[in-house]
């Protein structure tokens, strides 16, 4: 048996997995428009490669990688391109991204696919290439391209953690794909600790999901050096950091990369999709996604991409009563602001929220610095102590108590007694750092360019000077020279002399030369040009004066 | 229902206090049995006025009052103030006490949460300093003392101040055993000999030891159901237990043993109400078992050498100005960087 480490803190809140684990995944069925984001990923959005009008085939890819972290986005179903523009996405800001808005046309036709026997021949490049045009990416929420983590170059990576604690009440979409589709993630491991390298892979699933554990272990069996761990259900005991600490004991600091520490981790929807992707070709066009709280019959659907929130919903029956819809879990899920956004390779869950699941939150008191919070902080921070920096807007206390290190797991506000919204306070602290951060960037970039022009117009000056100071020199050596004239001259003077001479030569010429189309010009012209002169004068004293009242560094 | 998490604990400032004070009825009821009634006129008293000037300080500064007046914490405040003054004392006593302790030390300083010392014990302060006399006046034990009061002569002495014929107030009063018993050994009385005298018990004072005992059951209860954690109590009486015991050890005549200092004053009210409120003390593990170090030292060295009856008021106001260096002190190492210090 191994030995499994704890983390400090972390909370039991009720679990409501059973209402939607009961059933086995349904296929939702084909929406009627599909409004894919181009940009469901961490990095780079995805650059358009199709037109409006346009008739495209399932799997066919409608976005292709741009940049370096990137991913693909796909056709989710065969049919017409009929827009492209900004559409409300599944996103708390509420603001409108670039999509591409596709109505099926019923045939669900494929288009070629590459499906690959062999894949241990493919050359490693290869396989991350092909994961990223099939646009896989971290499906436990982080949605950062997959492909992008599959390196082993730099570090040796030990262990690879396979993810399926699914710490967040409600949520069970990894818990029915290991029950159903234990094998394919077991060979999506396979694939991952083939690309890192790695020696063994360990899977933690919390002990409240007993028919995934058995399942998974009755794949495990015919793998080598796979180990299903059943971990304690505690949240956030499905963080990444978290899981890692209780399988191999080691701590993740924020800011630090796992495989800096010989690990690497991904979702269990993760290693299905990549091998979904490698061994048959299929690009990441549907998913996996738990519809619970307040509908008829709570249950998992694979749901395309794409596919309207509303529509997905309605398969699984419409209650009254419905305040809002949640993505995600109720822990760290995020509100969404229209029903009309589509389903996002993020999209785990969607809780529809009643009053009577979530009731409106009690007033809040002050803080009595009774440290639950703390007591919960899988972070080990001081939440008390953050919450009153934030509020004070002393950042750089935040910043020292190590405001960063928050995974914003929501433990402290969940337990706290007078109801503070506490992670609200340090996502504001945090935003209000990256503005200050990100401003003292661009001042930095203005004062260095500035800097940068004076220093070239100054050195341009002094290389003319230079260059002319030498051809006078190349002249006068050229002449005998008359040493005897002059014994008590140092060379440098001299030349120095001459360089003052040259510029004042030059400021000589600046000075005769003049504009000549100024010249032979009527009266009238030469008014109109004397009060354009007066505003420009006019606009450089205004100019100056603000620039003199702006503080200097 | 804008932010996550949508979820939270049913947990409320309110519910925790009234753990709290749920916790010390233990202790009340056996204060009841051994003193009589008196006491709860006392907590009656000191809820109201705590009650009444908390809504007027809410009124005045502009808060919501239903919220804050539910918060339970003003009676809180109440209680352990009434519970470290004599119960037959003038009306007026606690209501001035509880006043002061809400008005200035609490809203003065912002409220709840906001007061640096604790509320109660700065009552307790003001009301020795000012009211000296009133103050020592504790009533003896049933049985003892020339005689009992009964409930309307204690009710009749709260209000009236009048005692019934015959009797003074020396008669039916007394000081407490740790005020006993040093101004016995300033008389050069020898410890032996008194504690032998009759108010002294098995382990303290007859009846105040009783007492002491319930407060340390409510305060296994708030343990137990946590409310508040062990550091400050268990170091607390870890520390008075040591130093005690090692000042006994070197003279049993001059220093009473461990568990007197356990069982008398407010050690065990102290240790698991006062100094435990979570809003003047330290919120690291830490800091916390300092902060009780601190308080343990202060108050066996004020019982011994001040010129106080106890010193768990004096040692908790003492140690409370220390909370936020404590604090910034004692920051534990976070998740990932234990090595870093």
């Amino acid at each position: 048996m191994r030995k499994l480490h704890t983390f400090h803190g972390g909370v039991h809140p009720a679990t409501c997995k059973t209402q939607s684990n009961g059933s086995p995944i349904a296929k939702a069925k084909l929406p009627s428009k599909l409004v894919i984001p181009l940009r469901q990923h961490v990095g780079h959005s995805a650059r358009t490669t199709v037109e409006v009008g346009e008739r495209v085939r399932k799997g066919q890819i409608i976005g292709q990688a741009d940049g370096h972290v990137s991913s693909a986005v796909h056709a989710s179903t065969s049919g017409t391109i009929s827009a492209i523009g900004m559409q409300p996405v599944a996103h708390p800001s509420g603001l409108p991204e670039p999509c591409i808005t596709l109505i099926p046309d019923g045939l669900d036709e494929w288009m070629e696919l590459e499906p690959c026997e062999d894949w241990k021949a493919v050359p490693h490049s290869e396989l991350r290439h092909r994961l990223r045009n099939a646009g896989v990416v971290g499906l436990g929420g982080a949605v950062f391209p997959s492909d992008m983590k599959l390196y082993a170059h730099k570090h040796k990576i030990k262990t690879l953690v396979l993810n399926g604690a699914e710490c967040e009440p409600y949520i069970t979409c990894d818990d029915l794909l290991m029950r159903e589709r234990a094998e394919e993630v077991l060979k999506g491991a396979e694939l991952m600790r083939e690309l890192l390298y790695a020696d063994e892979v360990l899977i933690g699933i919390e002990d409240n999901k007993p028919e995934a554990i058995a399942a998974m272990r009755d794949a495990a069996g015919k793998h080598s050096g796979m180990e299903v761990i059943a971990v304690p259900t505690i949240y956030p005991g499905g963080g990444a950091k978290q899981l890692i600490r209780v399988l191999t004991g080691i701590e993740v600091a924020a800011g630090v990369r796992s495989t800096d520490l010989g690990v690497q981790c991904f979702n269990v929807g993760t290693a299905y999709s990549a091998w979904r992707a490698i061994r048959f070709g299929e690009p990441l066009i549907s998913r996996i996604v738990t519809v619970t709280g307040n509908v008829e019959s709570p249950q998992n659907f694979e749901a395309l991409i794409g596919m309207p929130i509303a529509e997905l919903i309605a398969q699984a029956g419409n209650l009254p009563g419905t305040t809002g819809l949640i993505m995600g879990g109720p822990m760290m899920g995020v509100l969404l602001p229209s029903d009309k956004a589509g389903v996002v390779k993020a999209t785990n869950c969607i809780i529809a929220a009643s009053d009577a699941l979530f009731p409106p939150p009690r007033p809040v008191l002050p803080c009595i610095r009774c440290t639950r919070c703390a007591d919960a902080c899988p972070a080990e921070l001081q939440p008390q102590d953050l919450y009153w920096f934030a509020r004070a807007k002393n950042f750089t206390k935040a910043e020292e108590y190590h405001l960063f290190d928050c995974i914003e797991c929501g433990a402290c506000s969940y337990v706290c007694p007078s109801n503070i919204p506490l992670v609200q306070y340090y996502r504001f602290a945090k935003s209000e750092i990256w503005a200050q951060q990100a401003g003292q960037k661009a001042a930095d970039a203005a004062r260095e360019r500035h800097e940068f022009r004076e220093s070239r117009l100054e050195r341009d000056k002094r290389e003319k000077a230079e260059k002319l100071a030498a051809k006078e020199k190349a002249a006068a050596r050229s002449e005998p020279a008359p040493v005897s004239d002059k014994p008590d001259t140092k060379p440098q003077d001299e030349i120095a002399r001459k360089i003052q001479a040259a510029i004042d030569q030059a400021k000589a010429q600046a000075a005769e030369v003049k504009p000549k189309n100024t010249e032979q010009l009527t009266p009238q012209q030469m008014a109109e040009i004397a009060e354009i002169e007066a505003r420009r004068a006019r606009i450089r004293e205004i100019a100056q004066a603000s620039t003199d009242a702006q503080p200097r560094e | 229902m804008l932010f996550s998490p949508y979820i939270t604990k049913p947990d409320s400032v309110s519910k925790i206090m009234l753990q709290v004070l749920f916790a010390l009825i233990p202790g009340i009821a056996i204060y009841v049995w051994f003193y009589g009634p008196a006491i709860l006129v006392s907590l009656l008293l000191a809820s109201l006025t705590a009650l009444s000037t908390e809504a007027l300080m809410l009124k005045l500064r502009e808060r919501p009052i239903a919220p804050f007046l539910k918060d339970n914490s003003a009676l809180l405040t109440a209680w352990l103030l009434a519970l470290s003054i004599p119960p037959l004392a003038p009306w007026w006593l606690i209501v001035v006490g509880t006043m002061f302790a809400i008005a200035i030390a609490k809203h003065l300083y912002g409220g709840l949460g906001s007061n640096p010392f604790n509320p109660a014990m700065i009552g307790y302060a003001v009301l020795i300093i000012s009211f000296p006399s009133q103050m020592t006046h504790w009533l003896a034990p049933g049985g003892l003392g020339s005689a009992g009061l009964d409930f309307q002569s204690q009710l009749n002495y709260i209000f009236r101040g009048a005692l019934p014929d015959g009797l003074t107030l020396d008669g039916v009063t007394m000081a407490t055993p740790l005020d006993t018993l040093k101004t016995q050994l300033h008389m050069n009385g020898q410890m032996k000999s008194i504690l032998e005298m009759p108010i002294y018990g098995r382990l303290a004072g007859v009846g105040s030891e009783w007492v002491s005992l319930g407060f340390l059951l409510g305060g296994i209860y708030l343990y137990a159901r946590r409310i508040i954690g062990w550091h400050i109590p268990a170091i607390f009486l870890i520390t008075l237990f040591a130093i005690s015991g090692v000042f006994h050890l070197m003279d049993p005549a001059r220093y009473a043993g461990p568990l007197f200092q356990w069982f008398s004053g407010a050690s065990m009210l102290g240790a698991f109400f006062i100094l435990t409120d979570p809003i003047t003390s330290p919120t690291t593990p830490k800091g916390r078992m300092i902060f009780a170090f601190g308080a343990a030292i202060l108050t066996f060295l004020i019982r011994v050498y001040g010129g106080f009856p106890d010193g768990v008021a004096f040692a908790t106001l003492l140690m409370n100005i220390c909370v936020p260096l404590i604090d910034a002190w004692t920051q534990p190492a976070v998740f990932g960087r234990k090595d870093e210090r």
